[in-house]
Parts: structure tokens; C-alpha cells; sequence
């Protein structure tokens, strides 16, 4: 993925919150939403649009910031173009999710602490159950759901967003 | 299609009932199925009675023809892509695109069933067939109520809902029923919340319907939050209208107009079939101003969740709705008298208010010929883990749990031993054999330290280690803590500290003692339900499986062979050439030799990596589990 100047995601970005705003009517009892639509635009929440949003709504910067820190949805840093859920749900976690977490890890060769690839492809999270538990262990890349996996059906599906065949 | 009155909707329900097809292919759309390449099957489905004249896109077809749909969840989701073949009631399972051809000339031209696609058991060294569903193992003792149109009919279309007499429910009570009479309907019912605490619907329907205010709200509490859950997924992806009756019925009942579906962020696609169910009942004049030309008018939002457990708690959903962030409130004041806004609320999950609609329809006591005395009707559980049938499942409260894990489940994975069932998830417990006999019912189940939960059942197998288990819903509970009450906050954090000191083989026998008395403060003094209910899983497996947990303190074992720190590895003198490979990518540096001596691994230093075991080129390194009299 190409170098994205700041500068320029920024300006284009006001135009698009403002719209964003507009739909919720600037109304901060639809904040869940608002940020859950910025975050889609730009994949993470740019500290500069959550004081943007905060003056725009007539609340505090520390009330949006506090939503925005709340949800396990919202990342305040930089996300991957393919965000990788690798459920830890209870029956993927008995049916050994660790094991593909560490699959995707070691493929995507990410140190202790990484969770985003540097060249932004990738995220990897864990969440608790995407609801299929009936295929575990399950993973999402993005909205695409993958079951029974292990670790060879892991590196199949990655090398596939790889190559931008998927 | 638009309804102006009762009378216009009940002809279109007639006419629908005779003119939709009865010849239908039903293909899988859950996820299970989607996963393993339905929509595939679906395609190939649609091309082939196509090219066959058999099928057309059009609805209202004659007999001859037969017509593809893609359902919701049919259930077995073990063996999916899952296939349908009405009126007949064929189930054929793992289906592959390349079957297709082959159905459509066996089973729809000549009417004959494809043996190698239907489920089948050994009996006495024979083959045993069952193509119906009904009579398929999983399926006999099941009885579908709130999933009575899932997988058998296409959740997009508002049609196909109506023919199964769709929204009569809601017709009925705006027309013949005042108020009173609905919640004394569904009160007789004995029909409790199926969000897990039971609580009976008719009395939170009346709390709410006494307090007057100029706005009252429903809410549908579809955040199923329990890791390994998905029931109310299904529902909402495979029958949306059932839920939206639902509502409406309830804001008819309590004088609400305005309803929330409030939806895990994990759920797209139940976000977007709810959506278009919402816009279709809109346009059919069954949602909005004036329903059916009576002066009731409702609406209903979707809130999509942001990922946070807690949400799940009806307190901090609302605060959640208002935009803020997920926290939990003291109860009281409940939300029946102050909820969203302010204004009195109802809170009802996603499968109670489904089985709303068939109450009203069929009458409260036909809905109490299912289930027991004090647990009327179904319960829909998420089977799942080391059972054979893995899928969704629908019973009769009452039923064992030993008929529901091996008549319906079919018994446990690699023919392994039983070990525990994990009912109601992070706010339930684990529990053993000897409870195989109990009912399935929400007293029942409390009276064992477990609860019913939303429906999550996991089964487990020798292979679990229980302590582990309890470690792993400790982290999750402690991970989704929102922080405000101490006693849960703190809490978790020490318990989970000491559940993870006794999997590493670091714990002594006080400190289990001391975890039990933390679960108890916790338990006790925690403010909301996720606090009050996150000991359970530590306090019934601490009940039923101390055992296992000493053999983890005292003896450093893990009779399942999960907890890596039991493990230990050695070099077979043998075997070992010196070469020193394993002592360079040993991380800690606990392995030491000289050239022509056996090398060593310090068991006291070693952190059980497996690096030496990779990197040995002569095979050299053994790993062996602990056992109870090693020392
Ligand atoms: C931590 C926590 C999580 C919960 N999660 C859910 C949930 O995911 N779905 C649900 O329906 N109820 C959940 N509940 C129960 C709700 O608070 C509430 O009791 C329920 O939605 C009421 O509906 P019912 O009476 O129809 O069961 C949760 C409760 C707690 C304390
Ligand atoms: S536990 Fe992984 S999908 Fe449910």
C-alpha cells in the first residue's frame, strides 16, 4: 500500500465527517454510530477528528474520547486493510484457537506486542465468538468467515489476501 | 403490497398460502453453511432449474416447478452445506456443488433419493439410512417454535413469512385485544426472558404498562454476548419479521411506539436482513403510523454494538444507546420505570420476544403443553464443542441434558470420554456426569451452580483441562470489566491472577482457598450481573473438579494434557550427539553439555518452548506429560 500523506487524509476527512455528522443530525446520543462510521471510513479514529467531532457535537473532547476508548471496536491507531478476527470464543478456544492465533502470527511474522503488519495489510485481533462456533476454530477476515481451520487451511487463506485474490 | 386493515392482510396470507410453491430446494444460508461454500451450491441450484425449465425467478409458480431458496440456519451445521427438498422433507448433507446435477435428476425429476448424501449410522455392523429430517437423530427430539421458520423459509422475503401466518399475531392483538388482555395472554403463558435470568415477561411487561409516561421504548437486546453463542444470530438472521411482530406486539402491550434492536458489532449480516425486514414491514404498512388502520404506530431502530460484553447488561445497553459509554447503573431504578431517556423501557432478548407472535396466535396454553411447569416452551442451545453433531437446536424445556448431548449431539468427538458440560457461558459453571440426569430448565440448572444462560452449551471431552476452562472465561470477564465497581474490577483481576499461577504449576493450596473466598466477595459485592455472575465458572468447577485443580497445585499435573507448564522435556542420553544445537536456540539458556557428553535441560529454568525439540536434528529431545507420582 502506497505512503498516505496525513495532511491530505485529513482534509479529505472533514469533508466526509461532516457529512457523517449530518446524517446523525449532530445529535451525541448517536456518538456509537458516528465513530462506528468514521472508523469505517478511515479504519481507525485520527485523534484529530475525535476533538473535531467533540467541538461539532457541543460535548467535551474527553466525553468522545472516553466512547471511543470504551468499545473494543474502535482503534485509535492505524489499522490493516484486511482485519484478521481470529475468534477466541469458548468452543474455538477448546477446539484450539490459540493455535491458530499463532498461525496467523508466525505468517504474518509479527513480533510480541505488533498487531498490525508495517505495511498496513494486516490486523490481527481476537474477539469472543463470531458465531460459528459449529466450525471451530473460526476466523474473519473482514466480513469473510473461515472454519475448521488449522494451521496449513490458515496459510492457504492469508496467502490468498496476499496476493489480492480474494 | 400495502395493509390498510386486518381483513386485507388475512386474504393475502390465504392467497400466499396457496399460490407459494410447495416444490422448494431450501439451501443453507447460515453461517456455518455459508462457511463451508453453500451459496455455491445455491448458484449451481438456481442455474441448473433454470436451464431445466423446472424453476423461474418468478414467485407464484405451478406445481411442476420447483423453486430454490436459501434459508437461515437448518441447524445441523456439523454437516453442512445443508439441502431441503420439499414437500418431501429430504435432508441431504455436506453437499458439493458437483451433487447438485444429480439431485435435480434423481431426487426432483424422478422423485428418488441419492443414498451417499443423506445421514446415516452404523447399527450392528449395517448401514441405517434416515433422508427425512424428521427422522434424523438430531432432529426427533426437537421442537422448533422460535426457530419454526428458520431454514425454512427466505428470511428477505416478507412473503414467505406472511404464508406462515406472519404479523396475524400482531393483527389479532390490535384489533381484538385491549392491553391488559395481551400481557394476561403472556402472562398465563409463563413465558421467561431467554436473555438468561428468566425473569417472567408478562410481569416486566406490566411494570412497564403501569407507569405512565409520555414515552415508553422496547428494546430487543440482540448483543448476544456469550463467547460461544449463537442462537439469537440465527434468529435474527433467519426469521427477522418473527422478532419485529414481536416488538410490536410488546409496544402494543405496554404503549410504546418506538422500539431499538440493538445488535452485536460482530453480525453483519443479521444487521443488514433486520434492516430490510424493517423497510419491508414498513412498506407493507405492518410497521409505522396507524398499523392496519388501528391509531397504534411503532418503529424500530437498529443500534449496532461496538464490541463490549457488558452491553449486554440492560442498564449499560441503554447507556450504550445514548451514545455513551457502556456502564452499567445501579438497579433501581429498573429500566421499567426510568430506561432510555429516562422514560420507562422494556428490555427483552432476541428468542423471548420471537416466541411472542405463536403465543398470542396459538394461545397460552398451548404454549405450556411444551416444557415444564415452571419453565414453559423451548429453549434454542448453540451446541457446539467436542460434540459429534455440532449446529443449532431447539427443545423442550425438561429434557436432559443427556438427551440433548448424546440423542441430539449424538454423543462426544473421536468416541473420547465425556468430561462436562459448560451451560449459560462466562455467567454459567461446568457441569459433570453425574448431572447428565438433570433437566434442562432454568431451576434446574440454577440449583447446580450453573445457569440457563442465553443458550450456549459447550460440551467438553477428557481432552479439557477444567482448570484451564475456568482460566479462560476468567480472562474474558476480567477483560470486558468495565472498570466501575471495584469488587469486579480488582476481582477478576486477582482470581484470574491466581487461576493463571495454578496452570503455570506456581500456586499452593491457600491460594486456592483464597481464590474461592475472592469469588465469593466478587460474587456478593459486584454491581451489575456480569460482576455477580463471573465467579460461577471458577466456583462450580472448584465444586465438582477440585480435584483436578489439586492434581495441578500439589502434584504439578494436568491430567488433559493442555497446561504447557506440565509438560516436561529431556534429552534422551541415547539418542543425543552433543552437537549443541538445541542449547544455541534455547531462549533462557537452560541447556547446557560439552562436546562428547549427553547434554542437559534444567527442568527448574526450562519455560517448555519446544524450540529444542524443533531445532534437534537426531530426534534426541523427549517430551513427556507429568504424572502424579513423578516428583
Ligand atoms: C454481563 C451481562 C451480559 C448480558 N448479555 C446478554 C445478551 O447478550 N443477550 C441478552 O438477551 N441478555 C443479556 N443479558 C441479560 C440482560 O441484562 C437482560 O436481562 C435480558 O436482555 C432481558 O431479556 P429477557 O427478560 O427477555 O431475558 C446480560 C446480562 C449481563 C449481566
Ligand atoms: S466460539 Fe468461535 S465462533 Fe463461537
Amino acid at each position: 500500500m502506497p505512503e498516505v500523506d496525513q495532511e491530505v487524509v485529513l482534509s479529505r476527512s472533514f469533508e466526509k465527517v461532516n457529512a457523517i455528522l449530518q446524517k446523525h443530525q449532530h445529535n451525541p446520543s448517536n456518538l456509537v454510530g458516528i465513530l462506528q462510521e468514521v472508523q469505517e471510513e478511515y479504519r481507525y479514529l485520527p485523534e484529530e477528528i475525535l476533538t473535531y467531532i467533540a467541538t461539532a457535537l457541543g460535548v467535551s473532547p474527553a466525553y468522545v474520547y472516553g466512547v471511543a476508548t470504551f468499545y473494543a471496536q474502535f482503534s485509535l491507531k492505524p489499522k490493516g486493510k484486511y482485519i484478521i478476527r481470529v475468534c477466541d470464543g469458548t468452543a474455538c478456544h477448546v477446539k484450539g484457537s490459540m493455535g491458530v492465533l499463532k498461525a496467523v502470527r508466525e505468517y504474518l511474522g509479527l513480533k510480541e506486542g505488533e498487531d498490525t503488519t508495517p505495511d498496513l495489510l494486516f490486523t490481527v485481533e481476537t474477539v469472543a465468538c463470531i458465531g460459528a462456533c459449529a466450525l471451530a476454530p473460526a476466523m474473519m477476515v473482514n466480513e469473510e468467515v473461515y472454519g475448521l481451520l488449522d494451521e496449513e487451511k490458515v496459510k492457504t487463506i492469508l496467502e490468498r489476501y496476499e496476493e489480492g485474490r480474494e | 403490497m400495502f395493509f390498510t386493515d386486518r381483513s386485507s392482510l388475512e386474504a393475502k396470507v390465504r392467497e400466499l398460502k396457496e399460490t407459494l410453491p410447495c416444490k422448494r430446494v431450501l439451501v443453507c444460508g447460515g453461517l456455518g453453511c455459508l462457511a463451508k461454500g453453500s451459496q455455491k451450491v445455491f448458484d449451481r441450484f438456481k442455474e441448473c432449474l433454470e436451464r431445466e425449465k423446472i424453476a423461474t425467478q418468478a414467485k407464484h409458480l405451478t406445481e411442476e416447478r420447483h423453486y430454490a431458496v436459501k434459508t437461515g440456519c437448518i441447524g445441523l451445521c456439523e454437516a453442512g452445506p445443508l439441502v431441503m427438498i420439499e414437500p418431501q422433507g429430504i435432508l441431504y448433507l455436506r453437499v458439493q456443488p458437483e451433487d447438485v446435477e444429480e439431485i435435480v435428476e434423481e431426487t426432483l425429476k424422478k422423485g428418488k433419493i441419492v443414498d451417499r448424501l443423506v445421514y446415516q449410522e452404523e447399527q450392528d455392523g449395517r448401514k441405517v439410512l434416515w433422508p427425512l429430517m424428521k427422522d434424523v437423530p438430531f432432529y426427533r427430539k426437537q421442537v422448533k417454535l422460535v426457530l419454526r421458520n428458520c431454514g425454512s423459509i427466505d428470511p428477505e422475503s416478507l412473503e414467505e413469512y406472511l404464508a406462515r401466518d406472519g404479523y396475524l399475531g400482531l393483527a389479532k392483538v390490535l384489533t381484538e385485544m385491549i392491553p391488559d388482555t395481551v400481557i394476561g395472554e403472556i402472562t398465563k403463558s409463563g413465558l421467561r426472558g431467554r436473555g438468561g435470568g428468566g425473569f417472567p415477561t408478562g410481569r416486566k411487561w406490566q411494570f412497564a404498562r403501569v407507569v405512565k409516561a409520555d414515552r415508553k421504548y422496547i428494546i430487543c437486546n440482540g448483543d448476544e454476548g456469550d463467547p460461544g453463542a449463537f442462537m439469537d444470530r440465527s434468529v435474527m438472521e433467519g426469521d427477522p419479521h418473527s422478532v419485529i411482530e414481536g416488538m410490536a406486539i410488546a409496544g402494543y402491550a405496554i404503549g410504546a411506539q418506538e422500539g431499538y434492536i440493538y445488535v452485536r458489532a460482530e453480525y453483519p449480516l443479521a444487521v443488514k436482513r433486520l434492516k430490510k425486514a424493517i423497510q419491508d414491514a414498513r412498506s407493507a404498512g405492518l410497521l409505522g403510523e396507524n398499523i392496519l388502520g388501528t391509531s397504534f404506530s411503532f418503529d424500530i431502530v437498529i443500534r449496532e454494538g461496538a464490541g463490549a460484553f457488558v452491553c449486554g447488561e440492560e442498564t449499560a445497553l441503554i447507556a450504550s444507546i445514548e451514545g455513551k459509554r457502556g456502564m452499567p447503573n445501579p438497579r433501581p431504578p429498573y429500566p421499567a420505570n426510568r430506561g432510555l431517556w429516562g422514560k420507562p423501557t422494556v428490555i427483552n432478548n432476541v428468542e423471548t420476544l420471537a416466541n411472542v407472535p405463536v403465543i398470542i396466535l396459538r394461545g397460552a396454553d398451548w404454549f405450556r403443553s411444551f416444557g415444564t411447569l415452571t419453565s414453559p416452551g423451548t429453549k434454542t442451545f448453540a451446541l457446539a464443542g467436542k460434540v459429534k453433531n455440532t449446529g443449532l437446536v431447539e427443545i423442550p424445556m425438561g429434557i436432559t441434558i443427556r438427551e440433548l448431548v448424546f440423542e441430539i449431539g449424538g454423543g462426544i468427538q473421536n468416541d473420547r470420554a465425556f468430561k462436562a458440560v459448560q451451560v449459560g457461558g462466562p455467567s454459567g459453571g461446568c457441569l459433570t456426569e453425574s448431572h447428565l440426569d438433570l433437566p434442562i430448565d432454568y431451576d434446574s440448572l440454577c440449583g447446580a451452580g450453573a445457569i440457563m444462560g442465553s443458550g450456549g452449551l459447550i460440551v467438553l471431552d477428557e481432552d479439557t483441562c477444567i482448570v484451564e476452562v475456568a482460566r479462560f472465561f476468567m480472562s474474558f470477564t476480567q477483560n470486558e470489566s468495565c472498570g466501575k465497581c471495584v469488587p469486579c474490577r480488582e476481582g477478576t483481576k486477582h482470581m484470574l491472577d491466581i487461576l493463571g499461577r495454578i496452570v503455570a504449576g506456581k500456586s499452593t493450596v491457600q491460594e486456592t482457598e483464597l481464590l474461592q473466598e475472592t469469588a465469593f466477595v466478587v460474587k456478593d459485592a459486584s454491581l451489575c450481573g456480569l460482576g455477580k455472575t463471573a465467579p460461577n465458572p471458577v466456583l462450580t468447577t472448584l465444586r465438582y473438579f477440585r480435584d483436578e485443580y489439586m492434581d495441578h497445585v500439589l502434584h504439578h499435573v494436568c491430567p488433559a494434557h493442555v497446561c504447557q507448564a506440565m509438560k516436561e522435556y529431556w534429552i534422551d542420553p541415547e539418542k543425543c550427539r552433543s552437537c549443541g544445537k538445541c542449547a544455541r536456540v534455547c531462549p533462557v539458556s537452560c541447556i547446557s553439555g560439552r562436546p562428547k557428553v549427553p547434554y542437559l535441560i534444567d527442568q527448574e529454568k526450562c519455560i517448555k518452548c519446544g524450540s529444542c525439540f524443533e531445532a534437534c536434528p537426531f530426534d534426541a529431545i523427549v517430551v513427556s506429560w507429568r504424572r502424579k507420582n513423578d516428583e
